[in-house]
């Protein structure tokens, strides 16, 4: 039996051929709709045992709630919650919720996984090609909603691509022998990209055009709509990208926060088309892209071209 | 007539001082002077970002502990403040691409999509791009990528009479490529002898950024 963790995830070897994924996660709302809420905070929970390869399979509500407001709201978000389980095909068994002035909701989730088929966030290869399975930009069109500057049609983008679940593309991943994944989140874009090529000693070579974005994400980026989790995600990763000539509202997205993002996967490159082509067959709401490809080590571990 | 407008954002949590700022460069209606105060970096960063885009000329400064001032200028065209970001991102881009040219040298890429050149008779077409392969090696810049694929991904494998100015290529820095999904098929995947595999998006991507593509 081992213990190993990586990211928010603990893994645990149950036993030669099990082994057991726990996660935990919750926020504050970040959209204004209850149900909505709920689908996406579910989402974005379930994604952490994605994103290591596993399947969830119990999941625990965590819940905070104002005595103020009506409880039907809570029921509300919890049925969101709901949804996305039994969408991800595990059981909800119950949950918690305390008394708090800020709503919060979140799961803890249990999920199994073949101990030799934990996917890492090191691995990457060099000649792999990068695939990452949702646009980037919820953080920004989240703070233009906020502003009330955001068109309906961006924030409903935005809510499709946070609360859609990464189930689809882990069992097209789990299809091939990829080299490692990861799920975009807090740390941006380029803040999980330096993670995977710092821990696997390899540059990482990124074509910025390339990255597919939510609607409008960018005009919102280029009228100063960033979250100061952005600026705090490039002073901490800056360092390590060269970003040549790329334009700052594009910078600004690659190093946005994301509300339950994609996966991000290194694949080796003679399976990448087939594997971007099943992607897209399986879940054609979402848009999949090549965003890069991984080079033996050069001075910086992110390069943009 | 110019106007000078003050906007207190002292305080105000982010996206609030971006707000304030929009809301005063449309009084400012096209023309004029705007200072914005705001009490910390990201405030002035993205009130930086929202006036150039708009237009105007920024410039800030750190006027104590916890206290900016960002200064915005209106030229006052008639279009400044009003600009569709469209525009704006279009400007944007042709700037990029002006930096681009300008600093860069020339991406040349070869394409080869089959073992033989031209059409006619095959044994002569196999002369030829053996032939044509060795030209490449002589040219004074060289290019900067290969492709092999469908027909002429046999060209980089095992038994390849061109593998030697291949690799005498791949020495002086241009990078080979071959299709994945070719080499698969026509079963030559551990047959690869020079360079390495690429797949179809990055083909198309080294055929999007290049300046000129060779065929023989």
């Amino acid at each position: 039996m081992g213990l190993e963790t990586s990211d928010d995830a603990a893994v645990y070897r149950i036993t030669e051929e099990i082994a057991m994924i726990q996660t935990v996660d919750f926020f504050t709302p970040v959209v204004d709709d209850p149900y909505t809420f709920g689908q996406i905070a579910a989402a974005n929970s379930l994604s952490d045992v994605y994103a290591m390869g596993g399947e969830p399979k119990i999941a625990l509500n965590i819940a905070a709630f104002p005595n103020c407001l009506d409880v039907e709201i809570l029921g509300e978000i919890l049925r969101g919650g709901a949804e996305k389980v039994k969408e991800a095909g595990a059981v909800l068994v119950g949950g918690h919720t305390i008394q708090d002035n800020e709503p919060k909701y979140g799961l803890c989730v249990s999920g199994f996984v073949h101990p030799e088929k934990v996917w890492k966030n090191y691995g990457c290869r060099p000649g792999d090609v990068l695939i990452l399975t949702k646009p980037i930009g919820s953080g920004v069109v989240n703070t233009a909603v906020k502003a009330q500057m955001a068109s309906e049609e961006a924030a409903n983008d935005a809510i499709r691509v946070m609360a859609s679940l990464n189930k689809y593309a882990k069992e097209v991943f789990e299809r091939y022998e990829i080299s490692a994944c990861t799920d975009v989140t807090g740390f941006g874009l380029l803040g999980h990209c330096a993670e995977m090529a710092s821990a696997s000693d390899v540059t990482l070579e990124l074509y910025p055009e390339q990255i597919p974005l939510i609607k409008e994400a960018k005009s919102y980026a280029s009228m100063g709509l960033v979250p100061a989790g952005a600026y705090r995600n490039r002073e901490h990763t800056e360092a390590m990208v060269d970003a040549g000539t790329t334009e700052e509202a594009l910078l600004d997205l690659m190093y946005d926060p994301q509300t339950s993002g994609g996966l991000l996967a290194s694949v080796p490159p003679q399976d990448a088309d087939a594997i971007v082509v099943e992607l897209r067959a399986r879940d054609p709401e979402t848009e999949v892209s090549v965003i890069g490809t991984v080079k033996a080590r050069s001075e910086k571990w992110i390069r943009l071209l | 007539m110019r106007f000078m407008i003050t906007v207190d954002a002292m305080g105000d949590a982010c996206p609030i001082p971006v707000i304030k700022t929009k809301k005063a460069l449309a009084e400012l209606n096209g023309s004029g002077e705007l200072e914005v105060f705001v009490d910390n970096e990201i405030a002035v960063q993205n009130v930086s970002k929202m006036a150039a885009n708009a237009g105007g000329d920024v410039a800030s400064e750190q006027i104590s502990e916890g206290k900016y001032r960002v200064a915005i200028r209106l030229a006052g065209d008639g279009t400044a403040g009003e600009r569709d970001t469209e525009e704006a991102e279009e400007k944007a881009e042709e700037k990029q691409a002006e930096k681009t040219a300008g600093k860069e040298k020339k991406h040349t890429i070869v394409v080869v999509s089959s073992d033989r050149m031209g059409s006619g008779n095959d044994e002569l077409g196999k002369v030829l791009i053996k032939g044509f392969i060795f030209a490449v090696t002589q040219l004074d810049e060289l290019p900067e990528q290969m492709l092999f694929y469908n027909g002429g991904a046999v060209l980089t494998c095992e038994g390849a009479d061109t593998l030697e100015d291949l690799k005498n290529l791949e020495a002086q820095g241009v990078e080979i490529l071959t299709c994945g999904t070719c080499l698969d098929y026509y079963g030559l995947k551990e047959k690869l002898q020079v360079g390495s595999v690429t797949n179809m998006y990055a083909i198309v991507e080294a055929m999007n950024r290049a300046d000129k593509i060779i065929r023989p």
